[in-house]
């Protein structure tokens, strides 16, 4: 145990230093920076294959059969009557891929996006439809 | 001649308290440092999840059971599936069944690293907690490999399981589970070599063999004081049946059973050692075929629609026996869902292990069951402040009163 300990002392840490090694002075400013180009992020560590992240919704595909709202068992999908279409509230989703089970036509799919959070949950990063 | 008298006084340990992990209510009755009485209070964190269970149908109820407990997140919808498929005569195949052992197995194994890392950070030995999330981390990382997801594992469905294990897979799986192996060798070297450890656990907490079975204890708790008692054993479910595998009580290791907090260590670390090997076990028989009963999960809905009937599902969980009990009548959410963790039943063990121990042994003494609060909460007193205890002499009054009020 003793030697591990010392060797620890010495290695880089384990931790993915993720957006940034240290916590800049202003985060509001720093994402700005990245997206200005003037900065660069620690990427985050990569998702397994079969990760269940934000869905992604083929809305052409979908032919309103309602069975996702069904199976949802966080009742995060609603249906929209005049489009015959769905809309997902991420905000409530529980990525537990039960919709994308059972949609006869395959319109939903989980992708690998992980990073989600917003201070509005109705924002429209945080809707699919 | 002077009398001395004695006082006794008490101590109130939680529901919030730094060295519990999750809310319940001890009362003390302490002499100098030994404890003499000791009164124990649940009921801090319900939930109403069986109700809420009941509005809702088969498929969304499977994800409410998995959010009972964090660390239980698989055993218990697993044994909802299992009592709804005793109910519905839904027949598993194989495959799935063997899958589900493979799911089972390393859910015991992150849950009871976790402990060992728990127990030893009660003990005041840090460096192995985190020598512990270190191994805890590869099981995790293992996990999210096969499921997509490290805690909530969404890998239920009644009638199997929902992702396959494809051949691709099954080296790194081996290959994690022979690192893994290592660093149990390891970790019970730094556990149970260690003298402070043996001076900490050893004759502490004792649980006598007469009270674990009176008591109905549990799991890993009721096995460290020699009792002979899994569910995988005594009433195989899934694959456990062709599996080979024996009780692991701590004379195996040691010869001798104390039935301590020392000996619920060595139960747990043979019992990751266990399941290793079980894993490895059941990726040798993995039989080819289907993994769910009825892919169309549509016609699953519409099939338990039309059931009426009741069952139960057991599993051995890391914890020890969970139990579901479920009635369908021909609808299309359950009628009633009861559900019994394995905490519920060690409840009951701690006033035994606790009487004659000093309050610095609390921590471990009641860590050492492994204790889940969120799992066990099912009943609470709705009228708050008001211990709603009934004895008899209450009763008495209580029947005098009514015929006073008749007679008038």
């Amino acid at each position: 145990m003793i030697p591990q300990l010392l060797a620890q002392l010495f290695k880089k840490p384990f931790t993915n230093k993720h957006p940034r090694k240290y916590i800049p002075s202003s985060s509001t400013t720093f994402f700005k920076d990245v997206q200005n180009g003037k900065e660069t992020m620690n990427p985050p560590v990569k998702t397994p294959e079969r990760f269940r992240g934000k869905i992604v919704y083929e809305k052409e595909k979908c032919i309103g059969c309602r069975l996702c709202l069904k199976v949802c068992p966080s009742q995060a999908i609603v249906f929209k009557e005049e489009e015959k279409k769905i809309k997902i509230y991420l905000a409530r989703c529980t990525f537990c891929a039960q919709c994308n089970d059972i949609c006869p036509v395959h319109c939903l799919q989980m992708s690998d996006e992980f990073l989600l959070a917003d201070t509005e949950k109705y924002s429209p990063r945080l809707t699919v439809e | 001649m002077t009398t001395i008298s004695r006082t006794t006084y008490q101590i109130p340990i939680g529901p919030i308290h730094p060295a519990l992990k999750e809310p319940v209510n001890f009362t003390f009755e302490i002499d100098g440092e030994k404890i003499i009485n000791v009164d124990i209070r649940l009921g801090h964190v319900h939930r109403s999840i069986e109700w809420a269970g009941t509005k809702r149908n088969f498929i969304q109820v499977l994800y409410l059971a998995e959010r009972i407990c964090g660390i239980c997140s698989y055993c218990h919808p697993m044994s909802l599936a299992l009592a709804v498929e005793r109910t519905a005569h839904i027949d598993v195949p194989e495959r799935a069944e063997y899958l589900r052992v493979v799911h089972s197995e390393l859910e015991r194994i992150a849950s009871h690293i976790l402990w060992v890392g728990v127990a030893a950070h009660e003990i005041g030995f840090d460096s192995v907690l985190f020598l512990t999330w270190q191994v805890r981390e590869m099981v995790l990382d293992l996990i999210e490999y096969l499921t997509g997801n490290r805690i909530t594992k969404g890998i239920t469905m009644i009638g199997g399981v929902r992702r396959d294990l494809t051949a691709e897979m099954v080296p790194r799986i081996l290959e994690t589970l022979q690192q893994l192996k290592k660093q149990v060798q390891r970790l019970h070297r730094v556990m149970l070599d260690d003298s402070t450890i043996q001076m900490r656990c050893r004759n502490c907490g004792v649980l006598t063999k007469e009270d674990a079975l009176k008591l109905c204890a549990v799991g890993p708790t009721a096995r460290a004081s020699g009792v002979r008692k899994d569910v995988r054993l005594d009433q195989p479910y899934f694959a456990f049946g062709d599996l080979d595998f024996e009780y692991t009580t701590p004379d195996v290791l040691t010869g001798e059973v104390h039935g301590d907090v020392y000996d619920r260590i060595i139960v747990r670390l043979l019992e990751i050692q266990q399941s290793i090997d079980l894993i490895e076990q059941s990726l040798d028989r993995l039989p080819a075929g289907d993994i769910v009963a009825e892919s169309k999960l549509p016609a699953l809905l519409a099939s338990l629609k039309k059931v009426t009937g009741e069952g139960i599902g057991r599993m051995e969980a890391p914890r020890g026996e969970v139990f579901h009990y479920v009635r369908l009548t021909a609808a299309e959410s359950p009628y009633c869902w009861k559900v019994r963790a394995p905490t519920y039943n060690n409840i009951l063990p701690w006033i035994p292990m606790l009487l004659g121990q000093q309050i610095a042994d609390i921590p471990i003494i009641a860590a050492s069951i492994d204790p889940c609060m969120s799992c066990t909460n099912r009943v609470t007193l709705v009228e708050d402040n008001q211990p709603s205890l009934v004895d008899r002499e209450t009763l008495h009054q209580l029947s005098l009163e009514k015929t006073r009020r008749l007679r008038l």
